[in-house]
């Protein structure tokens, strides 16, 4: 406690000397280049969060929070949310200009309300420069016209988790590591009688996760950089076929699966190969009866197409600070005494591969060597590209994700509803509906 | 003559005070406070966002049409529409034809009666959510109850796809809904049965009416007032429904059962697109003031409740 502590103090003395001496104006004299940010006067702060998915990772940001408030005195309340209730509640909050201080949200939610939102640039390039740079896909939320709006906190990674004894059966030594060997090993665990499954229902984060990548290892995008919809192209064609060859090898009713579906169906065995977060691991080794499945289970990442690179959506969190808060530097000192290196070592180790490091410095945490299980997941932030990729992020891009505008084009086409052509160029339409000027 | 004729401004407002229209007036004005509060405004505010193109964070400006005009050509509105009209059209006639049914059964005379209309109350009762998570798991594409047993007595080989295939998909729902909707009609149409009085029935058996004649004539006649009444109720339940909706489809497979209810709040909240979302909800209005004034007239007409036409 007496070592966690002076190591405390002497890895955030700026902070501290803004906190505790602040009154003895010496604050620039310990704050060398580090932002410092003095919390106002009896100042208290709310932080919306999304419900945890793993307990540990609360509790580290918990014991984090009490940190912060023991150095400071400033109290934070945390009120949390089911994920799919943040954005809402957050945009509402920036909206009515009350209710939390702060919000952990998804995706491109800081780019509905930018002008509601603090300038963290100061920060943000603060903590770039010291903890080896950001991940260019998760700074890509954060930023707007160059500025930090918010500062990326997490990329929660989706990866492949497979039964390793399942695919030697089928006959594959090796995870196959391009689009067209995948297709081979879903074939031939289907004719095994374990075949695999990816949601084409209205999952929000699997069903995201599964057609972008599908869309992006082909090469196509929804967007250009100037904002205008390109989904109409051969790479998409090229992406929606290989999605319907895909679909036949998969278990039947995956058009109906939410997010829940895949793990069940993984750990009920009936499907040898999905994708997923870490959390279906840790819902297999609790329990014993999944013991079995728990040895068995192995991750790897999604195959890479012919774009050539490993590209996936993932689930992005970042913290951001509301313009109406009356105490945004003590929001401020808060977020960064969240990203200092033992603060933020410890949450994501807390979060036992569940969260990504926004950080390139934190990616030699040693939970992603802990167990061969999280190395899937430790190249998430790497590899993320953002929603909407690659034009501006902002309404059109969350309208066009929320309305499953290409979940629904990959759905139509492998179910047989509509010919790929006709399903791209639907997607298009609504894709051109959010993005018109 | 003339100085008695014309009283003091203070005793005319007096007088006006007491007299009875102003009493009314004050009695009620916290029902009209209420309602233009928590009506009237929000519906109104409602309507104008559906005029705006208001993003959540954003309160947006006014634009015209031009949010209907985009749902006018959107096949995915369409396609809603299409599904709340058919969703309410078939759950309300099989509600209503199940829960007549059950109401009659329950106003003979059974063992135990109580106990029964107490049984029958339950889907009514549970919250919708957590009957709406039981049919998920029932209608799950792996772990279906219903596929199981079928596999089991070697009916079907593999699971039914329910909420996979649109069709399924649509049956599903509707099941869910009406298992759970028949309750309300069934206890409503039983408490009206009940004020029937016997020596109709009686009459009309000694007039040699059989069973069937006796219902067609007296029963239902008599019962057409709280049938408008409890089906403006179930059919206005069933056209906004979200809940069962929402947790065992999110409106998929490819917006095979998104209903007006559902797409307005994707839009709206999860996409945030305000407006749009609104537009949505304002264009359920239409449907719902039919559904009104069918009632609201059918009630005002003796010669329909008697079972006459016009």
């Amino acid at each position: 406690m007496t070592l966690n502590r002076r190591h405390f103090l002497a890895s955030s003395a700026g902070l501290v000397a803004a906190a505790g001496f602040g009154g003895l104006g010496t604050n620039r004299a310990f704050a060398q280049n580090a932002p410092v940010y003095k919390p106002e006067e009896g100042a208290s702060l709310r932080l919306l969060r999304w419900v945890p998915f793993v307990a540990g990772e609360e509790a580290a940001w918990l014991e984090n929070t009490r940190k912060f408030t023991e150095a400071t005195g400033v109290q934070v309340r945390i009120d949390k949310e089911s994920w799919e209730d943040v954005r809402p509640k957050a945009a509402v909050a920036a909206n009515i200009g009350s209710g939390p201080d702060m919000v952990m949200s998804w995706f491109d939610d800081p780019q509905q309300y930018p002008d509601k939102l603090v300038d963290l640039t100061e920060l943000g390039e603060y903590l770039g420069s010291a903890h080896g740079g950001w991940y260019p896909g998760l700074e890509g939320y954060a930023k707007r016209d160059g500025k930090f709006i918010a500062l990326p906190l997490c990329a929660i990674g989706n990866a492949i988790v497979y039964r390793d004894s399942h695919m030697k059966a089928a006959g594959f030594n090796e995870f196959p590591k391009d689009t067209a060997g995948f297709l081979e090993l879903c074939k031939a665990l289907q004719a095994k009688g374990t075949p695999a499954g990816f949601p084409h229902g209205k999952a929000v984060g699997d069903g995201n996760n599964y057609a972008h990548w599908l869309l992006w290892s082909h090469g196509g995008k929804m967007i250009d950089e100037g904002g205008n919809v390109v989904l109409n192209s051969p790479e998409t064609l090229a992406a929606v076929r290989y999605a319907q060859e895909l679909y036949k090898t998969f278990i039947p009713g995956t058009e109906s699966w939410q997010d829940v579906n895949n793990n069940r169906a993984f750990l009920a065995g009936q499907v040898s190969l999905t994708a997923n977060g870490v959390s279906v691991y840790y819902a297999a080794i609790k329990d014993p009866a999944m013991k079995e499945i728990a040895e068995d289970m192995r991750s790897v990442n999604l195959p890479i197409g012919p774009v050539g690179e490993s590209v996936e959506l993932h689930q992005a969190s970042t913290l951001s600070i509301f313009k109406h808060t009356k105490y945004p530097e003590a929001a401020k000192a808060y977020l960064q005494f969240m990203y200092q290196a033992d603060n933020m070592n410890d949450w994501i180790e807390g979060a036992s591969a569940y969260c990504c490091q926004p950080l390139k410095a934190f990616a030699s945490n040693p939970v992603w060597t802990s167990n061969p299980i999280h190395e899937a997941y430790a190249k998430a932030s790497a590899s993320l590209r953002p929603n909407g990729y690659a034009g501006p992020l902002g309404t059109a891009s969350a309208a066009t994700m929320a309305d499953y505008v290409l979940v629904d084009m990959f759905a139509t086409a492998v179910t047989g509803q509509m010919s790929p052509e006709d399903a791209i160029a639907q997607a298009e339409r609504r894709a051109l509906r959010y993005y018109r000027v | 003559m003339s100085s008695q004729s014309i009283p003091p401004p203070k005793a005319r407002m007096t007088d006006w005070l007491q007299s009875r229209n102003a009493t009314g007036l004050l009695f009620m004005l916290p029902a009209a406070a209420f309602l233009i509060c928590f009506l009237t405004y929000p519906l109104g505010l409602g309507v104008w966002l559906g005029f705006t193109d208001a993003k959540i964070g954003r309160s947006g400006v006014f634009i015209g049409l031009e949010n209907y005009w985009y749902l006018w050509h959107d096949p995915v509105f369409w396609t809603s529409v299409f599904n709340t009209v058919f969703y309410t059209l078939i759950a309300s006639v099989l509600k209503f034809a199940l829960g007549l049914w059950l109401a009659l059964i329950l106003n003979e005379h059974l063992p135990f009666k109580s106990f029964f209309r107490a049984i029958v109350l339950l889907p009514w009762v549970v919250p919708t959510v957590l009957s709406a998570l039981a049919f998920w798991w029932i209608f799950d594409a792996q772990f279906s109850i219903i596929s199981w047993s079928l596999m089991q007595l070697g009916w079907i080989d593999a699971p039914i796809n329910f909420l996979g295939d649109p069709t399924n998909a649509r049956i599903s729902v509707i099941a869910a809904n009406v298992w759970r909707g028949i309750p309300f009609i069934a206890i409503s149409l039983l408490a009206g049965l009940q004020t029937i009085s016997p020596s109709l029935q009686e009459a009309a058996s000694l007039d040699g009416a059989t069973s069937w004649q006796r219902f067609r004539l007296v029963t239902l006649p008599m019962l057409t007032p709280i049938i408008a009444v409890v089906m403006t109720f179930s059919v206005l339940f069933t056209f906004t429904d979200f809940q069962l909706i929402y947790v065992l489809t999110k409106g998929g497979p490819v917006n095979a059962t998104h209903l007006m209810a559902t797409l307005s709040f994707q839009r709206g909240i999860p996409g945030g697109q305000l407006g749009e979302g609104a537009a949505i909800a304002v264009a359920m209005i239409p449907f719902l003031l039919a559904a009104i004034l069918f009632s609201f007239f059918g009630l005002q007409r003796r010669k329909w409740q008697q079972g006459g036409q016009d």
